[in-house]
């Protein structure tokens, strides 16, 4: 083993902020990380173990134990569970032998949950040995293990490969993008890739700055920080060098928008990145992928390879002295917070993906404490279309605050889920006129950090002055039970993803899931309801990052949009009850020192 | 009119936050000018002798007394305050919550490091002693909980700011100093 771990680490150069790297690799080639790598890495790196231990921990795809020769990781997001999950989990365990959170005992099989992959068009959908398989059914889990037991390849265990370039010999995955379903008027904009470069090259670096800046290019991520004023913060930065971090850690349940343009338009994302930086002069760059989109790698190194072929990346670009600029791939492992700009940066330096406290923000000290702008996948392709169409063309199309259009990942209860370009400032009315649905109860707009929206409110416009989303879009139809089916879905998600540095954020969100699980158990009060609300407006200023912020978000919302459906499960006018329960609470203990439990 | 009375009693807890309460000092004196004490450690009364006004609860519930003692409270002090993180959150009782409750007798009695006087082996299950919970409840989750003053301990001035503003009625004056805790 030790000569093996350390060519992983030598392939890195012995660099410790390279340890999500090593890590990932190592994985790939034990199902685990064992014991004796964890010391081999930290004797190479010069760390102690601990400091290993603590980056492995944190993220869900790293283990300690081998986690099967076939590794299934199983989506438990909300839309996953409304498309049949829980039945597809059931064949899994039965026809495996063994239980979700367990290896069969051969270390055959491992079956494991897991947040959201990015799959919310085509659920149930896991993730096998890194390859995804969608839209599941219990007749393919069974061919399915019937191949692992036979020993078969994943990769030959697809079946037919999905629409789009998904058929492409690089990436020959059976997801389908649902492409595009309507041709938008910005990132669908076809184009010749390069010819924006070309534009940009002839201007100085400011003016472009000057052009995102007219634009009013806001960040797609969610935020919606203004692109322009965050290159030109950057610029301004002193530094020994500038770096250009692309996000494409999309962990949002319900959003899947990125994994299409990754899929279908990766050019444009590339030559955007080039763009910027231009702007910012930046010499490196950083695609973030999220570990579930390891399967779109290879191809995005493929594309990379041409582009660097056709003089759009490397060295002296389109012939310009001065202009060099590569990117790298660095894959992530499995949480959610690294979606969080800081939080990346923590975790491409090798470290657990804790957000930083700001200031100094990362345009200031990011990656490597040196000048950094991180900008979203859509964010960047936009800025190709701006640079070949001017600001003002841009600035025309959309609402006063929110130029432009913006992707749109639908999914749940509609006939036509999928990704689609609308211009900012389309009603919620329009989107589910056009994806086909119809009995609606609510629309989760922006996943679980977002708001959930009754009937009343389908007037209401998605931009960041109205709506805002990151990009989920989910129909929640009449026959949902909305406080069961989704709101505890999306605590127990945040319950799983938190960092667990800010101690609201570990521990409040546990208590309001308690408190919420009383209330569904018939056990609740108005005061319960009254406290749900009151405790969970306190996240918003307590925690460190966006993801603590929200995290109450699916109870606020539901309560505010939804308050009927809270009252209508209390049955007690009484303003205090309590679910303890003596007999239950002392039956263990009193059957371990072997004494009759005496309640009265 | 005759003066309120108090009530206090330490549950799962160190007793940390009536030491704290004793750190108000000379402004014993006052209080006791000002409140009439029944069941407490303070004044040693064991059981409650009439109706109070208020009960202070230190720690949280561990075990079947706890929850007999807490239920006594609720049904004798017309206000009950959760005095501290044990209190108000199980504090560092509930360290043990999420490990079985199995595996804790084992450590304590059977196999940790300062069970060597127990040869026989003997697991504490007389009928007389408090049958151990699951996990440590906080108060509030028990019984219904008035007031919540945070701390470990909470501070003295805290305690009496607090105690004062029950009894006078006026409002509760907190200082960042007396509620900050880095």
């Amino acid at each position: 083993m030790k000569d093996k771990v350390q060519d992983i680490i030598k392939k890195y150069h012995d660099d410790k902020t390279r340890l999500m790297d090593i890590l990932i690799d190592i994985q790939a080639e034990y199902n685990c990380i064992p014991g004796e790598a964890i010391e081999i890495i930290a004797g190479q790196l010069n760390m102690s173990k601990v400091d290993v231990e603590q980056t492995l921990s944190f993220y869900h795809f790293f283990t300690t134990e081998p986690n099967g020769k076939y590794t299934v990781y199983l989506n438990d997001s909300m839309v996953a569970e409304m498309m049949g999950r829980d039945e597809i989990a059931r064949a899994f365990e039965e026809e495996a032998g063994t239980t979700f959170g367990s290896v069969t005992e051969d270390g055959l099989i491992g079956l494991f949950n897991t947040s959201d992959i990015g799959m919310n068009d085509q659920e149930p959908a896991a993730l096998i040995n890194g390859v995804p398989f969608t839209s599941l059914t219990i007749s393919k889990v069974k061919e399915l293990i019937a191949g692992f037991k036979a020993g078969k390849e994943v990769k030959d265990m697809i079946g037919q490969t999905g629409d789009g370039n998904n058929s492409d010999p690089r990436i020959m995955s059976m997801v389908n993008n649902n492409c595009l379903k309507r041709i938008g008027s910005i990132m669908c904009l076809e184009y010749e890739t390069g010819w924006a470069l070309r534009r940009t090259v002839h201007i100085t670096r400011e003016a472009v700055i000057e052009m995102v800046k007219r634009s009013n290019l806001r960040g797609r991520g969610g935020a919606g920080f203004p692109a322009g004023l965050k290159w030109e913060f950057c610029r301004k930065s002193e530094g020994d060098a500038t770096y250009l971090v692309c996000n494409a850690d999309e962990g949002e349940p319900g959003t899947f928008k990125e994994r299409v343009v990754l899929t279908e338009m990766p050019e444009q994302l590339f030559e955007g990145m080039a763009i910027a930086a231009y702007a910012i002069n930046a010499k490196e760059g950083i695609l973030y992928l999220r570990a579930e989109y390891i399967y779109l790698r290879d191809y995005l190194e493929d594309v990379m390879e041409t582009m660097r072929k056709d003089n759009l990346l490397g060295k002296h670009i389109l012939g310009v002295e001065g202009f060099d600029f590569d990117i790298r791939i660095q894959m992530g492992a499995g949480a959610y917070v690294c979606g969080e700009e800081s939080a990346l940066i923590e975790s491409m330096e090798g470290k657990r993906g804790e957000p930083r406290n700001r200031p100094p923000f990362p345009v200031q000290a990011g990656y490597m404490n040196q000048p950094t702008v991180v900008n979203n996948v859509e964010t960047l392709s936009t800025v190709v279309k701006i640079m070949l169409n001017g600001p003002d063309w841009f600035k025309a199309i959309g609402t006063p605050e929110s130029a432009g259009t913006k992707l749109l990942s639908v999914a749940g209860d509609c006939k036509k889920p999928g990704v689609y370009e609308f211009e900012f400032g389309t009603k919620v009315n329009e989107v589910l006129d056009l994806v086909e649905a119809t009995s609606v109860q609510a629309v989760q707009i922006g996943g679980p950090s977002g708001v959930c929206i009754n009937p009343e409110m389908f007037d209401r416009n998605i931009s960041f002055e109205d709506l805002s989303t990151g990009g989920a879009f989910i129909v929640i139809g009449k026959d949902r039970d909305l406080l069961q089916d989704v709101v505890t879905n999306y605590i127990d998600f945040f319950i799983e993803e938190s960092c667990s540095s800010c101690a609201p954020c570990r521990s409040l969100t546990v208590i309001l899931r308690g408190k919420l699980q009383k209330l569904l158990n018939g056990h609740g009060t108005m005061n319960d309801i009254d406290e749900l609300y009151r405790w969970g407006q306190f996240m918003k200023q307590a925690n460190r990052c966006g993801l603590g912020q929200t995290a109450a978000n699916p109870i606020l919302t539901t309560i505010e949009n939804f308050r009927p459906l809270y009252e209508a499960l209390v049955k007690t006018d009484e303003d205090y009850m309590s679910e303890f329960d003596m007999s239950k609470a002392v039956e263990e203990s009193c059957k371990y020192v072997d004494r009759v439990p005496n309640v009265h | 009119m005759s003066k309120p009375v108090l009530a206090t009693t330490s549950l799962a807890g160190c007793f940390g936050c009536h030491m704290s309460f004793l750190d108000i000092d000379e402004r014993i004196l006052e209080l006791i000018e000002l409140v009439e004490f029944n069941k407490s450690p303070i004044d040693d009364i064991k059981t409650f002798t009439k109706q109070c006004d208020i009960g202070l609860i230190e720690g949280g519930c561990c075990n079947s007394e706890n929850i007999h003692v807490l239920k006594d409270f609720r049904k004798n002090c017309k206000i009950l305050v959760s005095v501290g993180e044990c209190a108000i959150m199980g504090g560092l009782p509930a360290l043990r919550n999420g490990i079985p409750v199995e595996e804790c007798l084992r450590e304590a009695y059977l196999d940790g490091p300062t069970v060597g006087l127990n040869t026989e082996k003997i697991l504490p299950n007389d009928d007389e002693l408090p049958m151990l919970l699951d996990k440590v409840y906080p108060c509030h989750e028990i019984v219904k909980i008035d007031y919540y003053l945070p701390g470990c301990p909470p501070t003295a001035d805290l305690i009496w700011n607090a105690l004062i503003a029950l009894i006078t009625g006026d409002e509760l004056k907190l200082p960042y100093e007396v509620v900050k805790f880095d």
